[in-house]
């Protein structure tokens, strides 16, 4: 099996701060890989080093064997790499229509027409229009992101990674902050994705995590500190103490 | 209920984009009323080619500030390069034909908006205004300084404009050049129009409301933001052709602080963001400036600053009230 | 060539004292106020009416020229400038642009609009001749005055519980708040001083730098370059980009003409193409 993202010594510091350290994380393609550890423990920097919005202080990436370490980050969503944000980012005044069309329209190389009236290729609009069904946002789709319910944010805001067309689809905590009831629709959105796009997810939720994941890599201090099958990883001791230590701290 | 079926979904986003772009009947009405005034106020036309000339002005400003959030105190740059391009094209012969001379003009504004632009791209909005501000002054001492060309304090003497595509005479009235103003000016919106609503200008706006998001889709953000700058960059140096073409003169205070100033008092006059705040905002200031010039004649800035004071005082929300008014009428919300 | 330098030396000086205030004004507050100039201008013309009209000493005439911006600062502070803190920055230049407006046109008004200058003591004309070399004795004061202010604020931000206040409001207002930090009086006091500062550094550079009512606009630039190149995050950045752009400028000018004003342009260019945020500032600044 071939991998889709790999980091070889991937670190980043901030002064004296790792924020990552001597990262090697290997993500094998159509993997259903989850990124898993206490709070701080550096998980979206490495989605930031992943996509180019963090420049590494040493260390590579390779994205299916192409070193990515120095592309900006609009260049590696070109080459098939899109994510989420932990806190939704949208355009606020911006309708689904809008979002996800210009998505669509980037992807399609049309982005920076200039002469032609936005949503006159019917291929784009089509496009649209199968994305916000997927999502179930087509009830709301001709109000502006601001204006919308939570849940339906964040579904906008994984619609709008999916509308890149990803190889590799990076989510930073896809449920957080969705009430209970709409967490569910979240992970069928996501469970619903084709099998050649690979997934690599941060996620609390350890029964998202579970039901989903076939590989959890644990992120502590910033460094790589287990990695396994869900199995492996929900019977290593230390794992435990990790998570079991901070919810002692938290009593 | 269920959800509508896909060929009627299809065609609701289509319709919903394409009605965007719709031209609205508020627009017809001004657009008629300005083409009106060439006919009924002939008495007026050299204010209202001032007026017009303002007007296209405060619409480069606002292709930046209002649809790509770039904020610049050094606008007068690229007017006063136009300016005197114009001005020397005619004086020395260089081209003799207006608008072929405009053209060259806005395509020298063009390449030093695109030479500067990279200025822009980073920092926060202080790095820009100083950005913008310094180079906007250096032209400014440029022009100065090498007086053999461009007259320094006294300005740029002796240009006489050729008759417009050799037919039309420049008349002292003033006809001649508010109709080539104007004409100019609708060209130039037409165009601005269509970038706006279209992919470009939907980025653009991608771009302005949440960059990192913007580039996290696959925007190359400064690839826009560069062309939007020398776009702007050109419209303005058309603006500044314009007014040495229409007056037959040009100094320095087209490059002057004051100039780049006044434009952002026209913008928050006006409103940003619509593309006819600039028009309006300039129908406004120029009205305001006459009057407070007719009334106090030396001390006209003391009371253009108070207003200042007051609008920024009174607040965007009271304003606003306005805005959402005018803005309504022209674009969908 | 050391006349030069002196010369560098207390113009740099002379831009920090003039310019340090913008920087903590906007460090402390994120207010982008472009109507500085307008202090340092009312300090020079007090010190004009003091001097020239009541006859005051110079010696005199110097601290009120820091105490009546400073008035002046914290009364437009109370009544003004505390609307705008929360707007946005390009309301902001709008607000102290239309400022600038008025106060020149307003000193215009009264004042006419020639250059006016303090009738100085004979003890502060002349040079003094160091190694054969000339050294102006009024640029020396300049200096002399300048570096006991910089040792000053450098004593007050470290030494003293006003200064931690000061810092900690300046790192993070909302947790100094938190903490018991009457953050509005820090304001206030600041901006009062920075006000207070601006126009001793006006009544002070009066002779040099040529004081008329177009001062703020014409200055404003300097003012904002200091700043940028210098960063808000301490007072040795602005204070060593003073340093650098008053040598930069004089030398510029003397060695290059022509082309000497373009220097300082140059140089703000240049920093701020490398390192947005200021060379001397950590941080990504704002």
């Amino acid at each position: 099996m071939s991998l889709a993202l790999e980091t070889t010594a991937l670190s980043k510091h901030f002064g004296g701060i790792y924020a990552a350290n001597n990262v090697f994380l290997r993500v094998e393609s159509g993997a259903r890989h989850a990124l898993i550890g206490p709070n701080g423990a550096g998980k979206t920097t490495i989605i930031n080093l992943l996509t180019g919005v963090l420049r590494p202080s040493a260390g590579r990436i390779m994205l299916k064997g192409r070193d990515i370490t120095n592309l900006a980050p609009h260049r590696r969503v070109q080459l098939g790499v899109a994510r989420t944000f932990q806190i939704n980012q949208l355009f606020g005044a911006f309708t689904p229509i809008e979002t996800i069309g210009l998505a669509v329209s980037e992807r399609m190389g049309s982005g920076g027409d200039w002469w032609r009236v936005a949503g006159s290729k019917p291929s784009v609009d089509s496009q649209i229009v199968e994305i916000l069904e997927r999502f179930h946002l087509t009830d709301v789709m001709l109000e502006s992101a601001a204006t919308l319910p939570y849940g339906k944010q964040r579904l906008l805001e994984i619609a709008l990674a999916i509308a890149c067309r990803p190889q590799v689809l990076l989510l930073d905590e896809p449920a957080a902050g969705v009430p209970e009831e709409e967490r569910h629709e979240i992970l069928a959105s996501v469970v619903a994705l084709p099998k050649d796009v690979t997934v690599l997810f941060i996620e609390h939720d350890m029964d998202l995590v579970f039901s989903f994941a076939d590989r959890i890599s644990v992120l502590v201090n910033g460094a790589l500190f287990a990695e396994g099958s869900p199995q492996e990883v929900s019977r290593d001791e230390r794992v435990k103490a990790v998570y079991l230590g901070e919810d002692a701290a938290d009593e | 209920m269920s959800a509508p079926a896909y060929p009627i979904l299809i065609a609701s986003v289509a319709q919903y984009l394409g009605r965007r772009a719709r031209w609205r009947s508020a627009e017809y009405a001004f657009w008629a009323i300005a083409a009106a005034t060439l006919v009924l106020l002939p008495g007026k036309h050299l204010i209202l080619t001032e007026i017009a000339i303002l007007g296209l002005f405060a619409l480069s400003l606002d292709l930046l500030l209002g649809f790509s959030g770039i904020i610049s105190l050094g606008h007068a740059a690229f007017f006063g390069l136009g300016a005197y391009a114009a001005g020397l094209f005619a004086k020395h012969g260089l081209i003799s034909e207006p608008v072929l001379a405009l053209l060259a003009s806005g395509l020298l504004a063009a390449l030093l908006g695109f030479a500067t632009s990279f200025l822009v791209l980073r920092g926060s909005d202080l790095t820009r205004l100083m950005v913008t501000l310094g180079v906007s002054l250096i032209l400014r001492e440029l022009a100065n300084r090498f007086d053999g060309l461009t007259g320094g304090a006294d300005g740029l003497q002796g240009i006489t404009i050729a008759p417009l595509l050799a037919r039309f005479a420049f008349d002292i009235g003033g006809h001649t050049g508010y109709l080539y103003s104007m004409a100019v000016l609708f060209v130039l919106f037409v165009v601005a129009r269509r970038i706006i609503y279209s992919p470009f200008g939907l980025s653009l706006g991608a771009v302005k409301g949440n960059p990192l998001r913007a580039s996290a889709v696959g925007i190359s953000v400064n690839a826009r933001l560069v062309t939007i700058y020398t776009i702007a960059a050109a419209y303005a140096g058309i603006a500044g052709a314009l007014l040495t073409q229409t007056t037959q003169f040009c100094s320095l205070d087209v490059l002057s602080f004051e100039r780049s100033a006044d434009l952002l008092i026209v913008l928050i006059l006006g409103g940003t963001g619509y593309l006819y705040g600039g028009l309006i905002g300039a129908i406004l200031f120029k009205l305001v400036q006459d009057w407070l010039a007719a009334v106090t004649p030396q001390y006209w800035q003391f009371w253009l600053g108070l207003v200042l004071v007051a609008i920024v005082l009174m607040g965007r929300e009271r304003m606003g009230a306005w805005f959402a008014a005018a803005r309504s009428l022209i674009r969908r919300e | 060539m050391l006349t030069i330098l002196v010369d560098g030396i207390a113009y740099g000086m002379l831009l920090f004292v003039l310019a340090c205030g913008l920087s903590v004004t906007l460090g402390l507050m994120n207010l982008i106020n472009l109507a500085h100039g307008v202090f340092a201008m009312a300090g020079g013309y007090a010190a004009v009416v003091l001097v020239n009209r009541l006859g005051m000493p110079f010696a005199v005439a110097l601290p009120l020229a820091f105490v009546v911006p400073a008035a002046i600062g914290i009364v437009m502070e109370r009544t003004l400038y505390r609307h705008i803190y929360a707007k946005s920055h390009l309301e902001q230049v709008l607000f102290t642009i239309g400022l600038v407006f008025m106060a020149v046109a307003t000193v215009d008004f009264v004042a006419g609009s020639q250059q006016v200058f303090i009738r100085l003591p004979k003890a502060l004309e002349g040079q003094f001749s160091v190694f054969g070399i000339g050294i102006g004795k009024y640029r020396l004061l300049i200096i002399v005055i300048c570096g006991l202010l910089v040792l000053g604020l450098q004593i007050v931000l470290a030494r003293t519980r006003f200064g931690s206040q000061l810092r900690a409001a300046v790192d993070d207002p909302r947790t100094a708040r938190g903490l018991g930090i009457d953050v509005n009086t820090v304001f206030a006091i600041a901006f009062a001083v920075s006000s207070g500062l601006a126009g001793l550094g006006g009544a002070l550079g009066a002779e040099i730098l040529g004081l008329d009512p177009q001062f703020p606009l014409k200055f404003m630039i300097y003012f904002l370059i200091v700043v940028a190149v210098g960063g808000t995050s301490s007072i040795t950045g602005p204070f060593l980009a003073s340093l650098l752009l008053g040598i930069a400028d004089v030398a510029g000018k003397y060695y290059l003409p022509k082309l000497g004003a373009f220097v300082i342009y140059t140089i703000m260019i240049a920093v701020l193409i490398g390192r947005p945020q200021g060379l001397f500032s950590r941080g990504t600044g704002r």
